[in-house]
């Protein structure tokens, strides 16, 4: 069975059995990545777009290594943000690269919708790799991926999600995927970064950090934008620190054996303390290693798909 | 010049509801009668119009419409606008000043008058600038807007954040018996916001812009109104709060009035899930606890007229990403069918329906129309309210193409639109 469908644009529109799917897809990539040679011959001829509108270096380099190692054509292109300001251009962007014969355009956009607008447009395959705050499915998909692989299973888990959940699109993607694969899912942060009704989601919603430790698996941190300071979302990076901030106090609360997640890239200090982000139950760097294959996994079954 | 329109069904609201014939003379309501074809002297002088079947009432005023002349004719001229106006049946419209330059003075007003009486279609009357620029700062030249032809102010789009330039604006358009329009926004609540906070903006991750942003300036308002006594009028109530607020100023007897808009009685934020920029608008679409609440105050009245705030915008503005395209949609095409749906579903009467579109809309800014009394201008629209239509925006007379209600099946439509007693449109 494949994935019968021509774009990712969310975790909110594909079902639990193609999410199964797709994980399953990525397991032998993982291998491939471990190989001395690591290429496979699935893409060979095809032609990939990395098109990001916004400045992004750990997930387009996680595409561009997925592409190639499937044999896949790369091409980064990414817009200077001067002519792209009122987003005007996407379509006509996007419309070119098509002209040119693109399998696969992999987009990052700062207007959530984006990646639904573009897939309307055009034939190519699009992969949504982050529009707006909507958003990053495939984010969704490792993050599922690692905590299978670390716990053996999704179903029955309880995760947290601490941070700024309202302005993330890693948020909602995991939320959405962590709801459909049967996982119960606590969504923590100050109620300025909680986002109205997303208890209809399916998820519980704490303020209060330590309330929502108790017999949590996994954490999921999210970066704090630090740029959002001064907007009155939270009063100081140090009282920040302090309520929502993950240490290892917090972690033997948990009583649980903890995994922590981050997408990355950390602030050290902030959301997370130096010895929790080094600690061996910290995933972070698994994440990127699994993402390179969950993005192998997707590629080659959107390719089969066409 | 004479004209007959017989057997139609005349609805002037709280005055006639018959089965008629309607004589104009000389740009005037002569008389309104039965079988006047048989009384008539020199019949053949007379040009007939068969009514049966139709709905015969008056001309359609909508006090809320953007005509982007000048300095945005792309999206829509003067020419174009009351062109789509009479499509819609409205023989009356009022512009508002966001213009390029602002309508903050007498030359614009004189400008706006002038391209309007070269269309020589619908009658326009320009909404003047509350403040100069709409910069929300000094006072526009009101008085002499007023004698210009403006019939209210109000600086649109943008709110007057500072409360003391809008009490000193409500006291001073007082000379004049200008109403003041005040787009009931607080810019600090609603900043960076691309459609309604609710569940649907959390799941979509766009900007939510709350109830609250309009109902404090609605209070804020309604407030000043009554230590200035003077007449406020809300454009575009979209909240269950404004509701609420309105209900309990008018209750005190605040002289305070208030519009809906089509869309905000028709759609939710449901209808921005395929992230269509057509559904994108401001106030946004709410919820349907706010589309009831609407509904309920058109019912009672606390929702005194319905107003299109028809706003066009060029294919490639509402082609940008959601967060970034223009707000507005445009509205003169589809608000009868949509005002007609109300009636159907139990909410107004007919009369009621006809009222918010005609007479009522003509007492909120004191216009001389929306009446059929024998010896007024001879504004009139005649409706086939069984005629069911699809909506196909290329076949839209407005210049501008935005509208939400692409596809849909209307119930409702314009036979013909006169104005002064002039056949100013005629459907196919």
């Amino acid at each position: 069975m494949g994935l019968k469908r021509k774009d990712l644009l969310s975790i909110s529109s594909l079902s639990p059995d193609e999410i199964s799917l797709i994980l399953e897809a990525s397991e032998p990539f993982k291998e491939v990545s471990g190989r001395e040679i690591k290429k496979v011959p699935a893409l060979r001829g095809k032609t990939v777009v990395n098109l990001f509108f916004e400045p992004s270096t750990r997930t387009r380099t996680s595409f561009e290594l997925a592409a190639k190692r499937l044999s896949a054509d790369v091409i980064n292109f990414s817009p200077s943000s001067s002519s792209v300001v009122k987003g005007e251009t996407l379509l006509d962007t996007a419309r070119n690269i098509e002209s040119m014969q693109a399998d696969i355009i992999v987009l990052r956009h700062s207007s959530s919708g984006s990646a639904e607008s573009l897939a309307r447009h055009v034939r190519s395959s699009v992969i949504n790799a982050g529009d707006g705050w909507h958003e990053h499915p495939t984010q969704g998909l490792l993050d599922l991926f690692t905590i299978k692989e670390k716990k053996g299973r999704l179903g029955g888990l309880s995760v947290a999600i601490v941070g700024d959940v309202a302005h993330s699109r890693v948020a909602r993607s995991d939320i959405h995927a962590l709801i459909k694969m049967g996982v119960e899912v606590r969504v923590v942060g100050p109620p300025t970064m909680i986002p109205p009704f997303i208890e209809r989601m399916g998820v519980k919603v704490f303020s209060n950090f330590d309330d929502a430790l108790p017999g949590v698996d996994v954490i999921i941190m999210l970066r704090l934008q630090l740029e959002r300071q001064g907007r009155s979302l939270f009063p100081s990076m140090r009282e920040y620190a302090k309520l929502y901030g993950l240490n290892s106090e917090r972690v033997q609360r948990t009583g649980t054996d903890l995994l922590v997640m981050h997408p990355g890239p950390i602030n050290r200090g902030v959301e997370i303390s130096h010895d929790v982000a080094d600690s061996c139950q910290a995933a972070i760097l698994d994440q990127v290693s699994n993402g390179v294959a969950v993005r192998m996994g997707l590629m080659y079954l959107l390719s089969q798909s066409q | 010049m004479r004209a007959l329109i017989k057997n139609g069904q005349v609805i002037d609201p709280g005055r006639i509801n018959q089965i008629a014939d309607v004589l104009i003379e000389d740009g005037k309501i002569h008389t309104i009668d039965s079988n006047l074809e048989s009384t008539l002297k020199n019949p053949e002088s007379v040009t007939i119009i068969d009514a049966k079947g139709l709905i015969v009432c008056p001309g359609f005023i909508d006090l809320h419409v953007h005509f982007r002349e000048p300095g945005f004719e792309y999206k829509e001229t003067i020419a174009t606008g009351v062109d789509s106006a009479v499509a819609g049946g409205f023989s009356t419209v009022c512009c508002m000043p966001n213009t390029n330059p602002v309508n903050d003075s007498q030359s614009i007003t004189d400008f706006i008058l002038r391209q309007a009486k070269v269309a020589d279609k619908a009658r326009v009357f320009p909404i003047g600038a509350i403040t100069k620029g709409s910069k929300g700062e000094e006072l526009a030249e009101i008085g002499e807007l007023h004698q210009a032809g403006c019939v209210a102010i109000s600086d649109d789009g943008i709110p007057v954040m500072n409360s003391l330039v809008m009490r000193r604006a409500m006291e001073y358009a007082r000379a004049f018996d200008l109403p003041v329009v005040d787009h009931c926004e607080d810019a600090h609540l609603s900043a960076g916001g691309a459609m309604n906070e609710g569940f649907v903006s959390t799941e979509l991750g766009i900007p939510g812009i709350p109830n609250a942003a309009e109902e404090v300036m609605v209070a804020r308002n309604i407030f000043l109104a009554e230590l200035t006594h003077s007449r406020l009028h809300l454009p575009h109530v979209s909240t269950i709060g404004s509701v609420r607020l309105l209900r309990e100023a008018k209750e005190r007897g605040v002289s305070v009035t208030a519009e809906a808009c089509p869309h905000h009685f028709t759609l939710t934020d449901e209808a921005v899930r395929t992230f269509d920029t057509n559904a994108k608008m401001n106030p946004p679409l709410r919820t349907d606890a706010d589309v009831q609440a609407v509904k309920t105050a058109l019912k009672d009245g606390s929702i005194d007229i319905i107003a299109t705030d028809h706003a066009p915008h060029a294919v490639h503005e509402k082609q940008r990403q959601f967060d970034n395209a223009p707000f507005g949609i445009i509205g003169l095409e589809t608000a009868l069918p949509l005002t007609l749906n109300l009636v159907e579903e139990g909410v107004l009467t007919l009369e009621q329906a006809i009222a918010k579109l005609t007479c009522e809309p003509a007492r909120v800014f004191k216009l001389p129309f929306g009446t059929l009394a024998v010896g007024a201008d001879a504004d009139v629209t005649l409706i086939d309210p069984k005629k069911t239509w699809t909506l196909e925006p290329n076949r839209l007379r407005s210049k501008s193409r935005n509208t939400p209600f692409a596809g849909w099946t209307m119930k409702g439509q314009i036979v013909k639109t006169l104005v002064g007693g002039r056949v100013v449109y005629e459907g196919d």
